[in-house]
C-alpha cells in the first residue's frame, strides 16, 4: 500500500467523508474562536459551558426537538449568564463557574437517568462521535460554524481592541460590554459545533490547544491566528486517519494529536523551548542588552 | 452651564467604586487648551476621576459634560491612556498594530485601514520617536517605550481631549521630557489634555494648570501651586515632605515614590520594575 493508498483509501466511504468535513469545519471554527479564549483566559468558560450545554441536549430529547437547539440554547445563555455573574458577583469568578458548571452538568444527568428509553445517543455527546455524522448535522455546523466565522471576521479590530486595552477602547467610544457578550454568545455557539466532534468533555481542548501552541511560536495577532487554523487543521486530519486505521476513538486522536503539537512547541518553541533555555545559558556569559529583552520578562 | 464652553466640565459630581465613594462632589471646569495636572496622595480618586470624565465609570450622582456633551456621546474626540497596569503587555501586537487601534473607532467597524490611517500612526510613532520599534512585540519594550507608544496610539486618534492616567510615572527622564513636549505641544494647538501624575515637580514645571484632589477637590489653580506647602500639606496631609534646596528651589516629595514596600491595594512600576 503506498502512501496515496494511505491517504485516499479510507475516503471511499462516506462516513470518513462526512467526518473529515466536519472536523475540519470544527477545527477552523474553533481554532479562531480559540485565539479569543487564548488571550482573553476563556478557557475555563469554555469548560463550564460545554458541559452546561449536557442538560440542554438531554431536554431537547426529552421534547423531540433537534439536540443543537437545545445545546446551543443552553450554552449561549449559560455564556451570558456567566457573563452576567462575572460582573455583579462579590465571589471570586472562578469560584461561581465551578460551581455554575457542576450544577448544570449534574442536572443534565439527573434528567438523563429518568429517561426510560434508549439514551445512546446522548451519552454518545459526551465523548462526541465525528465519524457518525449526518448530512443533516454537517448542514448545521456549516451554517452555525460560518456565522461565527462572519462575525468575528466584521468585528474583528474592535474585537481586538476591547481584548487588549478594554477601557481604552471603551473611552474611544467601543462597546465593550456588549462586544464581551458577543464573544461569549459565539464561545456558546462554537463549543455546540465542537461538541459534535470531540464531544462535551473534550472541546475545550479544540478551543485553547492550538492556539496556545501558537502563542508559544508567533507574537502577532494575525499569525496567531493562521497558525492555530494550521495547527488545527493538522490535528484533525492526522487525528481521523489514525483513528481509522488503528481503529480507536477518533475525538481522543485529534486531541492528542494537538496535545503533541503543544508539547513539541513547549519543548523547541524560540521562547519557552529547550532550545531557547540552551541559548539563555550560553548568553550567560555575556551582559544582555536591552534588545536581548524577551516579551515575559519585562513586567 | 455656561456660555463659555469648557472641554470638560463637572457640577457636584460623585463617584465611586460599589458603596465606597472614591470621590465627593467634584465641582471642575477644565478649558479647551489645558495642560491640567491632577495630583493627590495614592487613592485620593485621581484615576477615578479620569474614568468618569472618559465615561468609563458611570458617577454616582452630579452632572458631567466633556466636549460640550453629556459623557460619552463624543467619545471618538477622546483618547484615554490607561495606567500601565491595566494592560495585557504580553498580548500578541506590535507597536505599529497598538498605534493603529487609535485610528479604529475612525475606520469604523467592517473597515480595514487605508493609507490614510497608515499616515498617522506612521505620524505619531516619529512625533513619539518609537519609528526605529514599529515592528517589536509590545511586551518586549520598556516601561518608557510603552508609555511612548500608548501617547502614540492617543496621537493616532485625533483627540481634541487626551485623559492620561500616570502617562509619565515610572519612565527616565528623557522619556519624560519627550513626552510632556508632546503634550505641550497639543495643549498650544488647542487640544485639552488632563493627566493625573505622583511627580510633583513635573506638575510643577512642565504642566500649565493643576487640580489638587483628595476624595474632593481640595484646589485648582495655575500650576506653580503645586509647590505650595499649605496646599500640598492639605492636599496629603502629613506625607509630604519639601526640603529647601539652594537658591530657594524647593523639592516636593511625595509618599507614593518613596517606598521600600508598596501598600498591598496597589502596585507602583518603576520604568518597568515593580517596586
Amino acid at each position: 500500500m503506498n502512501l496515496l493508498d494511505v491517504l485516499t483509501g479510507p475516503l471511499a466511504y462516506g462516513f470518513v467523508q462526512r467526518g473529515l468535513l466536519a472536523g475540519l469545519m470544527v477545527g477552523v471554527v474553533c481554532a479562531v474562536m480559540g485565539t479569543f479564549v487564548v488571550l482573553k483566559g476563556l478557557a475555563f468558560i469554555g469548560d463550564a459551558v460545554s458541559h452546561a450545554a449536557f442538560p440542554g441536549l438531554v431536554i431537547a430529547f426529552m421534547l423531540g426537538v433537534p439536540l443543537f437547539l437545545g445545546g446551543s440554547i443552553a450554552a449561549v445563555g449559560t455564556a451570558l449568564a456567566i457573563g452576567v455573574v462575572s460582573r455583579h458577583s462579590g465571589l471570586r469568578f472562578d469560584t461561581t463557574v465551578g460551581v455554575l458548571f457542576a450544577g448544570t452538568f449534574a442536572f443534565g444527568v439527573l434528567l438523563l437517568s429518568t429517561i426510560k428509553a434508549y439514551t445512546g445517543d446522548l451519552l454518545g455527546y459526551l465523548l462526541g462521535n465525528i465519524l457518525g455524522i449526518t448530512q443533516g448535522d454537517l448542514v448545521q455546523l456549516a451554517v452555525l460554524g460560518t456565522v461565527v466565522l462572519v462575525v468575528i471576521a466584521v468585528l474583528r479590530k474592535e474585537l481586538l481592541y476591547a481584548t487588549f486595552d478594554p477601557l481604552g477602547a471603551a473611552a474611544s467610544g467601543l462597546r465593550v460590554g456588549a462586544l464581551e457578550y458577543l464573544l461569549l454568545a459565539l464561545l456558546g455557539v462554537t463549543i455546540v459545533v465542537g461538541i459534535q466532534a470531540v464531544g462535551i468533555i473534550l472541546v475545550v481542548a479544540m478551543l485553547v490547544t492550538p492556539a496556545a501552541t501558537a502563542q508559544l511560536l508567533v507574537t502577532r495577532f494575525d499569525q496567531l491566528t493562521y497558525l492555530a487554523i494550521a495547527l488545527s487543521v493538522v490535528s484533525v486530519i492526522g487525528g481521523l486517519y489514525t483513528s481509522f486505521y488503528w481503529n480507536v476513538a477518533s475525538g481522543a486522536m485529534i486531541v492528542l494529536f494537538e496535545t503533541g503539537l503543544f508539547a513539541l512547541a513547549l519543548v523547541l518553541g524560540p521562547r519557552t523551548g529547550l532550545l531557547h533555555w540552551y541559548r539563555g545559558r550560553r548568553h550567560m556569559t555575556s551582559p544582555l542588552t536591552d534588545t536581548d529583552v524577551m516579551p515575559g520578562s519585562a513586567t | 452651564m455656561t456660555h463659555n464652553p469648557a472641554a470638560v466640565e463637572l457640577d457636584e459630581v460623585s463617584a465611586g467604586y460599589g458603596d465606597r465613594l472614591a470621590l465627593a462632589d467634584v465641582s471642575l471646569r477644565v478649558l479647551p487648551g489645558s495642560l491640567l495636572a491632577v495630583v493627590g496622595p495614592n487613592g485620593a480618586g485621581k484615576s477615578t476621576l479620569l474614568k468618569v470624565m472618559a465615561g468609563l465609570l458611570r458617577p454616582v450622582s452630579g452632572r458631567l459634560e466633556v466636549l460640550g456633551q453629556p459623557v460619552g456621546k463624543a467619545a471618538r474626540r477622546v483618547a484615554y491612556l490607561p495606567q500601565a497596569e491595566a494592560v495585557d503587555w504580553q498580548f500578541p501586537v506590535a507597536v505599529a498594530d497598538v498605534v493603529m487601534m487609535g485610528r479604529y473607532p475612525l475606520i469604523g467597524i467592517g473597515r480595514r485601514p487605508t493609507s490614510i490611517d497608515r499616515d498617522h500612526v506612521q505620524q505619531a510613532l516619529e512625533t513619539v520617536r518609537m519609528t526605529a520599534f514599529r515592528g517589536r512585540q509590545i511586551g518586549a519594550l520598556s516601561g518608557g517605550q510603552r508609555r511612548r507608544v500608548f501617547l502614540a496610539r492617543a496621537l493616532a486618534a485625533e483627540p481634541d481631549l487626551f485623559l492620561l492616567d500616570e502617562p509619565v510615572t515610572g519612565v527616565d527622564a528623557t522619556t519624560q521630557e519627550d513626552l510632556m513636549d508632546v503634550l505641550e505641544a497639543q495643549a498650544r494647538a488647542g487640544r485639552t489634555v488632563v493627566a493625573s501624575t505622583h511627580d510633583l515637580l513635573c506638575a510643577a514645571q512642565r504642566f500649565h494648570e493643576a487640580a489638587f484632589i483628595n476624595g474632593r477637590v481640595i484646589a485648582t489653580g495655575p500650576a506653580h501651586l503645586v509647590l505650595d506647602q499649605r496646599l500640598l500639606a492639605q492636599t496629603y496631609g502629613g506625607h509630604v515632605l519639601i526640603l529647601q534646596g539652594e537658591g530657594g528651589t524647593a523639592l516636593a516629595l511625595d509618599d507614593a515614590h518613596h517606598h521600600d514596600q508598596a501598600p498591598g491595594h496597589e502596585s507602583h512600576f518603576h520604568d518597568g520594575a515593580r517596586g
